[in-house]
């Protein structure tokens, strides 16, 4: 009899039912205090969380009791554990620096709307990570998805609302493919529960049903991952979503669904020979090496910083899918790593850029000239985020492009580990782009010395920034967890 | 000659095609119309035909509501029908976020044509 940890929905609720809190309480300072104490809870539950799964292997949690497959289970296996840790203290890290920044981009009225519907956003990613249910992922998918839109419809720039709004429809098209798929699996199978998807799947996998449920399942996933061609939405959400809204989601959003693809292909899938009955690989590599090379070839003609960082991420995910597209367990793990890695250092360029809007009110390459004299801080900060997407050694990017060349290297994959690393030179050429305009050229004439930047909010952006070249350094912890939960996905466990 | 089984397949999966043809001319209008309530409205119909398809699926012939009584050995399957349930809420809110979203567009831009807001969007970046 598996012992049931009631953390596991503690996770879920507690921010859950917070959010009407904040409602209630109608007051900006009153709602930024629930949101950053729930947030840090949730960051200490994460955490012990990771350490119960670690010690035995899993955790699980029965609602009302009821036994799986009927009733509705949680449960977090070494992959949820490091997507729920990095979900969490991404959180935790945001809210003290979202204060001021708040304060400053969102009308007074409405702050403590935004903290509600931020608690809901981070409610629904945990869900996501944690459910072991199917429908129910769907549920919280909808639920941080809906919160997210109004999150990025609160933006200054009136095209934050055309943005949200076609974020809100091919968000809309990615959850409705997702029941799809989900409903006819369960045509086929007769059960949500994913494990007990696996274990059924054997028996059906030759049916035409199941292969359209996987096509379903895929693209609608796909969408809400960005993956290139379906990132249409993200590049305008991200830069005209309030700074706090894309350090927030630019560094969690994506990364549960890529969590959820993991889930999709190698748990519910789990049994079944994916990658040889079905042309998944070469479908997955190629989307994944044009998302690196579109995306970053995209990202170098911005003129908007925020939008070439929201590029970047389109090339990360790229990143991503292709380790997982590998399906050995050192691509996965390198997938997997450069989630975390990737958190880090999109989570750090954002809060950075975020800390530079504060202080000139954009950010524009025209904005910025002379910047990294008149905000060295911020600036600095956010050139170690490029140098980390670079990919440059004592950088987490460093450690995810290394262990995904490593993996394409061990499938003799030559070409693929070449253009891995050509990829990267991409990156560079933004990256120095900004470095030149910040350090290189003289400020304006007549722009007088910035504001000065509240320090609750560079506390937080060099706290993610230092973490980086920690997790740069030290990769063993990191990479060991990552190996872990490829192990864990790969070995049917 | 008339292939009777055929007919018969076609007719008895009525529900399906309906579901097809919903999804099809929903997803159809949110792509083609440039009109955002015009997109919400596809959207819409997109989404009842999942409904149709998860109620369908869970429906016997001959089936009842799954309530114990004398003289009933046939159920329906309910947790489609429940599951779809909560799928319409979430239909609800992202209808009633999608329009005041669009309430909000019509009223900073003055218009809820897509192609018309693009060419706004676009002059508003050559000026910036």
């Amino acid at each position: 009899m598996p012992t049931s940890d009631p953390w596991l929905i503690l996770l879920v609720v507690v921010p859950l039912l917070a959010a009407p809190v904040c409602v209630l309480l109608r007051n900006a300072s009153a709602a930024w205090s629930v949101a950053t104490a729930v947030a840090w809870a949730v960051f200490a539950i994460a955490i012990k969380l990771l350490m119960t799964v670690l010690d035995q292997g899993q955790a699980t949690y029965r609602i009302g009791g009821w036994d799986a497959p009927w009733g509705i289970e949680y449960v977090l296996d070494p992959v949820g554990a490091f997507v729920v840790v990095v979900v969490a203290a991404i959180g935790a890290i945001t809210l003290p620096y979202a204060k001021r920044s708040v304060e400053k981009e969102i009308r007074h009225d409405r702050i403590y709307l935004f903290y509600a519907m931020l608690l809901l956003c981070l409610s629904g990613l945990l869900g996501i990570t944690v459910t072991g249910d199917a429908f129910n992922l769907f549920v919280f998918l909808e639920i941080s998805s809906l919160s997210s839109y109004v999150l990025i419809s609160l933006g200054q720039d009136r095209r934050a609302l055309t943005a949200a709004f076609r974020y809100l429809i091919m968000g809309t098209i990615g959850a409705t493919f997702y029941i799809i798929g989900v409903g006819m699996m369960y045509q086929m199978t007769g059960t949500l529960n994913i494990a007990d998807l696996r274990t059924i799947m054997p028996a059906v996998i030759d049916t035409r049903t199941v292969h359209a449920a996987l096509a379903f399942l895929t693209v609608g996933i796909s969408l809400k991952l960005a993956l290139f061609p379906l990132h249409m939405w993200l590049p305008n959400a991200y830069t005209f979503a309030p700074s706090m809204v894309t350090a927030f989601l630019a560094a969690t959003a994506t990364k549960v669904s890529a969590y959820v693809l993991l889930r999709i292909m190698f748990t519910m899938f789990g049994d079944v020979d994916l990658f040889e009955t079905f042309p998944l690989q070469p479908i997955l590599i190629t989307l994944a090496l044009a998302a690196m090379f579109l995306a970053s070839l995209s990202a170098i003609w911005q003129e908007n910083v925020k939008r070439m960082m929201a590029y970047s991420s389109v090339a990360q995910i790229g990143y991503i899918v292709l380790g997982i597209a590998l399906a050995t367990e050192s691509g996965l793990a390198g997938g997997i790593v450069h989630i975390f890695n990737h958190a880090l250092m999109k989570g750090t360029a954002f809060m950075a850029l975020g800390a530079i809007i504060f202080g000139t009110g954009a950010v524009t390459l025209k904005d910025l000239e002379g910047i990294g004299r008149r905000m060295p801080m911020a600036t600095a900060a956010f050139v170690i985020a490029g140098l980390g997407l670079i990919g440059i050694p004592l950088t987490p990017g460093f450690i995810s492009k290394w262990q995904l060349v490593m993996a394409a290297l061990e499938l003799d994959m030559w070409p693929l580990a070449a253009l891995i690393l050509l990829s990267s030179l991409l990156a560079v050429i933004y990256v120095w782009r900004v470095f030149e305009v910040a350090y290189l050229r003289p400020s304006p004439a007549g722009v007088r010395a910035p504001n000065e930047v509240p320090l609750s909010m560079l506390l937080p952006t060099w706290l993610l920034a230092l973490a980086g070249l920690y997790f740069g350094t030290h990769a063993t912890f990191t990479l060991d967890l990552a190996h872990t939960a490829a192990q864990h996905l790969m070995g049917g466990l | 000659m008339i292939d009777w089984t055929t007919v018969s397949d076609l007719i008895g999966l009525l529900n399906d095609w309906i579901v097809i043809i919903l999804m099809m001319t929903g997803f159809y209008i949110v792509i083609a119309q440039h009109n955002l309530v015009k997109k919400v409205v596809g959207l819409n119909i997109f989404q009842v035909s999942v409904f149709v398809f998860y109620i369908t699926m869970g429906k016997i012939d001959t089936g009842s509501a799954p309530i114990l009584k004398e003289g009933i050995s046939v159920y329906s399957n309910p947790l489609p029908h429940v599951l779809i349930l909560t799928a319409i809420v979430v239909g609800v809110a992202t209808t009633a976020l999608a329009l005041a979203l669009v309430v909000r567009i019509n009223h900073s831009y003055g218009t809820i044509e897509e192609n018309e807001i693009q060419t706004i969007e676009h002059d508003e970046e050559d000026v910036a």
